[in-house]
């Protein structure tokens, strides 16, 4: 049988399919019932897991820390008991300073009903997730599902040693609606699924140097993904941050002046960059790299 | 925000040894069902929360229907409801007392 | 207040920090001798690649000058600056770099205080402001998440409904009030007095430390803001802990 897909699977299949065998064991699972205490303010269902799952499991025998958000539930977005769970499990691995953490994002940012709480859980994971790093605990990051990887779920995604990116996988902070809600269509056209796939979809991200590892849409290359994720993580130390520092700086440098993304892909040496969207896994690899910006980026 | 609570008389007990399992999601027209033993085996629970007001008696039809079906003995099953229809409460339901028999849901 | 005043009053033997296209930048010493590295965002300005870029390479400058400065974070941003541009090269990455450069400094010998003196919101709120060790305020500032208007387009709830939640939880609505109850600010400056002094009272607290807990969560656990947060953060660390 096939794997599954990355993009269709809930958050559990998810967990449950990337590591060994009957090897998950899940903190403050379902059962313990820990439900937003904010939502019912709203009149709106609760779940269980509030959207988040966190434990531990092997991966090819080895221990790491796992945390998955599911993207159906609320679009995946940060509240208050969501994100606590994470940030209580990189504090547990920046104390253990040997398990790596894997976080397979899935969100829309912060949710909206508990909008404080949820700014804080991620200004509280962002500097959890550092803590860890300096404890030199990788920790590193998937993304490849419904809900994308936004606001402060992008901002998470890159504070983490490396991420893996499927095509599906967007990163971005402000998500299309609201950059067109606020700026006008004439900024960005949210209905234009093209535009917003190279945009901020996991190809050009990929290709400038946004995520390391280009998966492709299956629970299996995720899983090869996380392993290589994790033996290559950047440590975290002063030179890392002056290397992403100029690699940031040289992007702007490069691309700055580019009003699309094909005039990106197109100045850094693809013959037909108008055929990237459309190109299938392996020619995409091939040809990304290439072309993409320095390998083993600083970040 | 509703609170329903079945409790029916089951024939069997379910099988298997799980002690618990969770089926579905809390989104637009799905649901999610906790599965827990830890009754009588002759007895079975469902309890309800849904945004959905004043359904009880779809509710009440469909778990009787489940009850009925599955041989859901010894089992709490807690929904959290995103306003599904009822052919997709039943369909989780079996789903649920599936996954805590062990097989593969 | 503005920032020159809020500049006067923390510097009153004067500063050399200067404002350039929004960012302000450079060094002052407080009239206990101390010296005080300092980044700002000023004017409500949006920070896109460019401003966060900026602002990143003045703490590594101030990271790599070999002297043990604290620094001060001054916030009256706009939230991130929302354009095609940005996202499709990688303001989460730029923003995220920020972030771990403050977080970065703060562990090594630079403890980071931030002042919010007006607004900010959004991904320019965690990426300046969110992360430093200490978040102080002045009257008047305001922080948001989300306007109420956009967050009204998006719940589908009516503003005035929003308004009248707002009054049992502080968990969702914009402000400074909000904020400091669910443990985002720690304090609220007095304007009426002299900042330096305040400033020197909170910098004698986190001076020669190195990294701290954040306690955060404890804050909004103490202040009836966030109820949840710090219970769960600390059963997963120590269910975590156990498992190992």
């Amino acid at each position: 049988m096939s794997s599954p897909s990355w993009f269709e699977a809930s958050a559990r299949q998810r967990v449950k399919e990337m590591l060994d065998q009957d090897s998950f064991v899940e903190f403050i699972g379902p059962e313990q019932r820990e439900t937003s205490p904010h939502l019912s303010l709203f009149d709106l269902p609760e779940q269980f897991d509030d959207g988040m799952i966190v434990g531990r499991g092997l991966l090819d025998g080895k221990p790491v820390f796992i945390a998955a958000q599911e993207g159906r539930f609320m679009g995946g977005a940060f509240g208050e008991v969501h994100g606590a769970k994470l940030t209580g499990l990189l504090r547990a691995a920046r104390d253990v300073g040997s398990i790596p953490v894997v976080i397979l994002f899935d969100t829309g940012g912060v949710r909206l009903q508990e909008a404080n709480a949820g700014e804080l859980a991620i200004a509280e994971i962002m500097r959890a997730v550092v803590e860890a790093r300096l404890a030199g605990v990788p920790v590193v990051g998937l993304v490849g599902g419904r809900a994308g990887c936004y606001g402060g779920g992008g901002l998470t995604a890159g504070s983490c040693s490396a991420l893996a990116v499927s095509e599906q996988g967007r990163i971005s902070v402000s998500g299309p609606e609201v950059i067109e809600t606020n700026r006008g269509v004439e900024e960005f056209d949210s209905k234009d699924r093209a535009l917003v796939w190279r945009t901020m979809g996991g190809k050009q991200r990929y290709l400038i140097g946004g995520a390391d590892v280009f998966a492709d849409d299956t629970v299996a290359s995720f899983r090869d993904a996380a392993r290589y994720v994790i033996e290559h993580a950047a440590a975290l130390d002063l030179d890392t941050l002056q290397a992403e520092q100029v690699r940031l700086e040289q992007r702007i440098e490069r691309f700055g002046a580019c009003a699309d993304a094909i005039d990106i892909w197109r100045s850094m040496g693809a013959a037909d960059p108008q055929s990237l969207p459309g190109m299938a896994f392996e020619d995409f690899v091939a040809l990304a790299d290439g072309l993409k910006e320095t390998r083993h980026v600083a970040r | 925000m509703e609170k329903l609570t079945y409790r029916h008389v089951a024939a069997l007990r379910a099988k298997g040894t799980r002690d618990q399992a969770i089926v579905g999601v809390v989104a637009s027209g799905n649901l999610e069902v906790l599965v827990e033993r830890g009754l009588p085996d002759g007895e079975c629970e469902v309890e309800i929360r849904t945004p959905v007001e004043g359904f009880g008696d779809v509710w009440s039809a469909v778990v009787v229907d489940f009850v009925g079906r599955s041989s859901p003995g010894g089992l709490k099953l807690s929904i959290n409801d995103g306003g599904a229809r009822p052919d997709m409460v039943a369909l989780r339901l079996a789903q649920a007392v599936r996954a805590i028999e062990g097989e593969r849901s | 207040m503005l920032l020159a005043d809020i500049l006067a009053s923390l510097f009153p033997g004067g500063h050399e920090v200067i404002v350039q296209g929004g960012l302000a930048s450079g060094r002052g010493t407080l009239p206990s001798g101390s010296q005080l590295a300092v980044i700002g965002v000023d004017g409500r300005l949006p920070v896109g690649i460019d401003e966060a870029a900026r602002l990143a390479r003045h703490v590594l400058d101030v990271t790599t000058s070999g002297s043990n400065d604290p620094i001060l974070v001054l916030v009256d941003s706009d939230s991130q600056r929302m354009s095609k541009r940005d996202e499709m090269l990688g303001l989460s990455e730029y923003l995220a770099h920020l972030a771990k450069c403050l977080i970065h400094a703060d562990a090594h010998g630079h403890p980071t205080i931030g002042l919010l003196y007006g607004h900010t919101a959004a991904g320019a709120f965690i990426a300046t402001a969110l992360a430093t060790r200490v978040l102080l305020a002045l009257p008047g500032a305001e922080p948001a998440v989300m306007d109420l208007p956009s967050m009204s387009r998006v719940t589908k709830l009516p503003i005035e409904v929003l308004q009248e939640k707002a009054k049992s939880t502080p968990v969702f609505a914009p402000g400074l009030d909000n904020l400091a109850q669910t443990g985002g600010v720690a304090a609220v400056l007095d304007p009426t007095r002299s900042l330096a002094d305040q400033l020197e009272a909170v910098l004698t607290t986190v001076a020669g430390t190195g990294l701290q807990a954040d306690t955060r969560d404890q804050l909004g656990k103490q202040r009836q803001g966030r109820p949840k947060a710090a219970d769960i953060a600390e059963r997963v660390r120590e269910l975590a802990l156990a498992s190992v």
